[in-house]
């Protein structure tokens, strides 16, 4: 017996994030990049012209990547490639989806498109990851489509303290609604500007409808370590990487401090002698604050 | 109460999981080879084959777990799960880990990127009514040795498969809600315990 297949459904979407779970996507700008990141045992990584470190030094207009270099990626990898295409940009995520690409990112590390809408991510059958700094966002993101959540942090600062403020946001308001009345479910759909019916299922299921992972400024394994501590289910790591002393030794050692992120042991034989981290900077000394794009 | 191991490197461990404890069976994470110990049945989930391999050979993982393979444990391997326990893998990547605990011939990713992945409906061997199945990127098996059994087939390639006390699928039982495929494997797991 066979029923006619179904594609881009949503619980084919959200079930490639399901198998990214544990794992860590790497931000790579060159096929030999994608082929270092897959080697140390990615599971993904995420194909761009600029890691947003350089993004961020360069300034002007940051784009979608050109074909031509996804392609390459895709070539010479065997792992799920990502890209990211500019929030509001839904050209930008057609083209991306036309090239096959597997997951498609709607990336305030881009710059902005659409200044008041996200793209309608029903329309397409690749799945999409949005990013969020609160609960709010996070399920505005999740009524237009999205399939995964990732936590914003601060791209390309090399410092986690974004990351851990947004992901105890969305993780905090989601303990308390786990505590709260049905007549107070109203409320915090309110406060939040979210459909009540997802806000419902959280107090339901003590959990986001789709998986919730970090990314923005993790640089080191203990980073990538303290986001699963906290409760995010995989990580993102961009400039970390490729803008540190040793890429392919770093590489290897965030991802096994993803895995093995609540024991203090193998945490400490992972970090040794990994060379010099990306030097990152403080959130004072920062004129744009990429988080702060999306709505 | 059978104890199942489900591998936890990476991929969807806590959706097996969450299956088996609302089965009622004990469930062991297993990220290292102590792990392993008193187990009566492992789940090697979906996720990254690649990803895995590096992750079980640094875990030091490979040997005690192929050694607990050969002395009878009973294991089922979903989607890259399944890739980790054939004897055969095509378009892999040379260092990869294989277990060799069925006798099958798979190819990774050859039902496409993830704009190809699918939902269906599947006719399962000893099921009354049809499982609605998900694949991701799914591996294709393409040629099983005599002594394994087909429990169900989508477009006439097997994707549920059976040799022994080794169950493999293409697809993820795990994400839909029904049970009844982790309750073939506790199945098979209760009635080794049975035996012992």
């Amino acid at each position: 017996m066979s029923s006619s297949p179904v594609t881009g459904s949503f619980p084919v979407k959200r079930g490639l994030a399901e198998m990214l779970k544990g794992g860590v996507i790497m931000d790579v700008v060159t096929p030999e990049q994608a082929k270092i990141a897959e080697d140390a045992g990615a599971c993904a990584v995420m194909a761009l012209e600029r890691v947003p470190a350089d993004i961020r030094k360069d300034g002007g207009v940051a784009r979608m990547s050109d074909p031509e270099m996804i392609e390459g990626i895709k070539k010479a990898v065997s792992i799920p490639v990502m890209a990211k295409a500019r929030i509001g940009h839904f050209v930008e995520a057609q083209v991306l989806q036309s090239l096959g690409v597997d997951f498609v990112d709607e990336s305030e590390v881009l710059t902005p498109a659409d200044e008041a809408h996200h793209i309608d991510k029903y329309k397409f059958a690749v799945p999409f990851v949005c990013g969020a700094t609160n609960l709010g966002e996070a399920l505005r993101r999740i009524s237009e489509g999205a399939a995964m959540i990732r936590s914003k942090g601060e791209a390309g600062t090399g410092n986690v303290v974004e990351a851990v403020r947004h992901l105890r946001s969305i993780l905090g308001d989601i303990r308390r609604i786990g505590t709260a009345d049905s007549a107070e479910l109203f409320d915090w759909a309110k406060k939040l500007q979210a459909p009540l019916p997802l806000v419902q299922e959280i107090a339901q299921t003590g959990k986001l409808p789709v998986p919730l992972f970090c990314a923005g400024g993790l640089a080191t394994p203990a980073d990538a370590a303290l986001a699963m501590q906290l409760g995010a289910e995989a990580v993102f790591v961009g400039s970390g990487i490729f803008k540190s002393e040793t890429p392919a030794v770093r590489a290897k050692a965030i991802v096994e401090a993803t895995t093995h992120f609540d024991n203090p042991d193998i945490l400490a034989k992972v970090s040794r002698g990994l060379g010099a981290p990306m030097t990152g900077i403080g959130m004072d000394e920062i004129n744009q604050r990429y988080a702060e794009r999306g709505w | 109460m059978a104890r199942i191991g489900v591998l936890a490197l990476q991929g969807a461990f806590a959706a097996h999981a969450e299956k088996f404890i609302a089965l009622g069976a004990d469930v062991v994470e297993v990220r290292r080879p102590e792990h392993l110990t008193g187990l009566d049945g492992l789940v090697l989930p979906g996720g990254e084959s690649t990803t895995m391999s590096n992750l079980l050979t640094s875990s030091g993982l490979v040997g005690p777990l192929a050694n607990a393979i050969v002395s009878g444990l009973a294991v089922f391997g979903t989607c890259a799960g399944m890739i980790l326990l054939s004897s055969n893998i095509l378009d892999g990547r040379d260092d990869q880990i294989s277990f060799s605990a069925i006798d099958a011939t798979v190819r990774r990713n050859a039902y496409g990127r993830q704009v190809d992945s699918f939902e269906c409906d599947l006719s399962v061997t000893s099921l009354d009514t049809p499982f609605h199945a998900i694949f991701i990127r799914a591996p294709a098996i393409e040629t099983l040795g005599s002594g394994v059994e087909v429990l169900a087939s989508w477009n006439d390639a097997p994707v549920l498969i059976r040799s022994g006390r080794i169950m493999a699928a293409s697809f993820h039982p795990e994400l839909t809600p029904d049970s009844r495929i982790h309750r073939l494997f506790l199945d098979l797991v209760e009635s080794q315990l049975a035996v012992r």
